[in-house]
């Protein structure tokens, strides 16, 4: 009973947090492509813009949710259910720190271990396709239609060579379970390069992390790879029929489906939570000073504000960043949250550069798209499988 | 909370059942419609329910091999499905129609 | 606890075979099938078959039956015409079917003894490494031959579905 408890628990504060930093990372989204653009994005809705998201939630929520006469009415609701239900299933198998002890209870911040969670997430990731192929086709369109069939064709495109660069590690790692993938990552190479996979030998597994970047950039839809989402833009697309929830459910799926392959990466490539140098050189004062810096420029830009309102609110973020870099000291709360820092900050690296890049590339023209999935992608995740399968069948005894 | 009569674990005759049933719904599919898609879905559904009972058998002497071998049949169904379909678009693009009774030229 | 899932499972399995059977449009019987492939994958998972479940899901309902719909949508398949049927298959069919199947169970059910019933977790060797091991091992001559039939059906759509250059 204590373990049904404990795990109702965890899953609702995993879907809490999870639905409110969909939110946040929208508005993470506009204002660093507002600032590469120079601009400054949303700033009216509360200070810098933080209540936009939920400006926009209260705006979504209260319009006119109309069906159209023309579509099939089935389908046409089951699509965003379903596109935003396998999305969100993928983050029970994620975990983001190691074990929490409160009083007697000893749970691993993970909501299920699956032996076979890779797996789990790679069959997940081929089960979202029906959103949107249901999508495109239920909503009786020819412009619906044709951005629904390109947007799944290039979903299952790019999955093959994903799954070949996720293989890759996993040669090296021996197991399929993240809670392992992870632990096989612990520790430093001559006391000082972490043991992560992208530096471990016998085969550092830099190609198969691009690999795996560039095919998650067209699996979730996102620029350079976003042809079905935004050359329709001008005249239709798959979502085109949809309107306030059911279109935020779209959205909802694709930035969960970001943030799912974003921490499948930092788990697989990155070392999950393990630090970046050992805790005998300081990496447990990392987030400390990370925050403590982060307050001080708020202090400094408060004294000196650009814009008049700045002198109330850059002051509170300050006190708000020092807070917590104090709570980074207290020894029973730092066993928690420092591996949760890791994960955290290499997670939100990996969306950061999602984007930058948005903000940087120019995008593929279909056909380019599926050719160089088939005819550059693919060949090269074989030949770096071999290798890898080369290098550890050489060197286990 | 009342007293179910269900038995502690499930008999693997059950199971076998089910696989009997399935297999049957999907015969009775694949004679009595007309569309060829369905059709072509009523073998897939067929092959499913053999590989519900390869496992089920593999459970019973607890032996990786009806896993094998239920591998091996999904393998063969991706294979069958694929060029399955490539025909079937080749005789829609040829006749214009998707029912096999129209597709009847060499008979008699 | 396992009955219910059991149940629970086989029922859906049950009821989107007959989905799929009665249906007259396409894409709600490939979505049915669908369904059966979903519930499936978890009597696997009940069985100990957890790679097997994983790949039921990733080969069968992620991929295979994405062709199916996809074809589908392509072809733009309308609903079935329906056929009148003679009278006596529409009354004597089912009720056979229900013999049928009900002379299948009993044989089934004589034949395995009650008591041997599946626990969850009882089979520990349907994880990938068991059937790695058996893969590469005791069954490596098929699997290379059928990595050969997946090159031949690969070729074969191909060839098939190519646009005719004349």
């Amino acid at each position: 009973m204590n373990f049904f408890v404990i795990s109702l628990i965890k899953s609702g504060l995993v879907a809490f947090v999870l639905l409110t930093a969909l939110a946040y990372i929208q508005w993470v989204e506009r204002k660093v492509l507002a600032h590469i653009q120079l601009r400054i994005g949303p700033r009216r809705v509360g200070p810098h813009g933080l209540l936009q998201p939920l400006a926009d939630v209260i705006k979504l929520l209260t319009k006119e949710d109309m069906i159209p006469s023309h579509v099939n009415k089935f389908f046409y609701l089951l699509a965003p259910f379903l596109a935003v239900m396998f999305a969100l299933i993928s983050i029970a198998v994620i975990p983001f720190g190691t074990e929490v002890k409160i009083g007697s209870f000893s749970t691993p911040m993970q909501l299920t271990d699956l032996n076979i969670g890779v797996l789990f997430i790679l069959g997940l990731s081929g089960i979202g396709v029906y959103g949107v192929a249901l999508a495109g086709w239920a909503s009786n369109n020819k412009y619906s239609l044709i951005g629904g069939l390109r947007s799944s064709a290039q979903m299952i495109s790019y999955e093959l060579p994903m799954a070949l660069a996720i293989a890759a590690p996993l040669l090296m790692l021996n197991s399929l379970s993240f809670r392992e993938l992870v632990d096989g990552q612990a520790g430093f190479y001559f006391g000082f390069i972490p043991r992560w996979a992208i530096f471990q030998g016998p085969f550092p597994q830099i190609v198969s992390f691009l690999l795996f970047m560039v095919a998650a950039f067209a699996e979730t839809n996102r620029v350079p790879f976003d042809l079905p989402e935004a050359e329709n833009e001008l005249v239709a697309g798959f979502h085109t029929e949809y309107g306030s929830m059911k279109f935020a459910a779209f959205f909802m799926a694709e930035y969960c489906n970001m943030v799912t392959v974003s921490c499948v990466g930092a788990l697989l490539f990155l070392g999950g939570w393990q630090p970046l140098w050992p805790a005998e050189y300081g990496s447990k004062f990392v987030p400390t000073l990370i925050f403590a810096i982060a307050g001080l420029i708020c202090l400094s830009h408060g004294l000196r504000p650009a814009r008049p309102f700045d002198r109330f609110t850059l002051p509170v973020f300050a006190v708000i960043f020092l807070g917590i870099a104090a709570i980074f000291l207290v020894p029973i709360l730092a066993t928690i949250l420092l591996p949760l820092f890791w994960f955290l900050a290499k997670v939100g690296i990996i969306l950061f550069i999602y984007i930058w890049i948005r903000g940087t590339l120019p995008r593929f023209r279909y056909d380019q798209l599926m050719s160089f999935a088939w005819t550059f992608m693919f060949p090269i995740a074989i030949v770096n499988l071999f290798i890898t399968a080369l290098m550890v069948a050489v060197t286990t005894k | 909370m009342p007293e179910l009569p269900l038995p502690q674990s499930v008999p693997l005759a059950w199971y076998l059942i089910l696989s009997a049933i399935l297999f049957t719904l999907g015969v009775a599919g694949f004679l009595f419609r007309r569309n060829v898609i369905t059709v072509f879905m009523s073998i897939e559904l067929m092959l499913n329910a053999v590989n519900l009972s390869f496992v089920t058998f593999s459970y019973k002497f607890k032996q990786v091999d009806g896993h094998i071998f239920s591998f091996f049949v999904m393998v063969v169904a991706a294979a069958e499905a694929a060029v399955g379909l490539a025909i079937i678009l080749t005789i829609f693009k040829n006749r214009q129609t998707l029912e096999i009774d129209e597709v009847s030229s060499l008979k008699n | 606890m396992d009955a219910i899932l059991f149940l629970l499972f086989a029922a859906i399995a049950v009821v989107c075979g007959l989905n799929l059977v009665l249906q007259s449009h396409p894409i709600s019987s490939a979505l049915s099938l669908v369904g059966v492939m979903g519930s499936l994958a978890v009597l696997y998972l009940l069985l100990g078959g957890e790679f097997i479940a994983a790949a039921q899901l990733i080969v069968y309902a992620g991929a295979i039956m994405v062709l199916f719909i996809f074809v589908i949508m392509l072809l733009n398949a309308g609903t079935e015409r329906k056929l009148p049927r003679r009278l006596w298959v529409k009354y004597a069919g089912l009720p056979l079917l229900a013999v049928f199947i009900g002379i299948a169970s009993f044989v089934i059910q004589r034949m395995l003894p009650v008591t041997e019933g599946v626990k969850f977790g009882a089979m520990t060797h349907g994880n990938p490494r068991e059937i790695g091991r058996a893969l590469f091992q005791i069954y490596l001559l098929p699997f290379e031959v059928t990595s050969v039939l997946i090159l031949i059906a690969i070729l074969g759509a191909v060839v098939l579905a190519r646009k005719e250059i004349d």
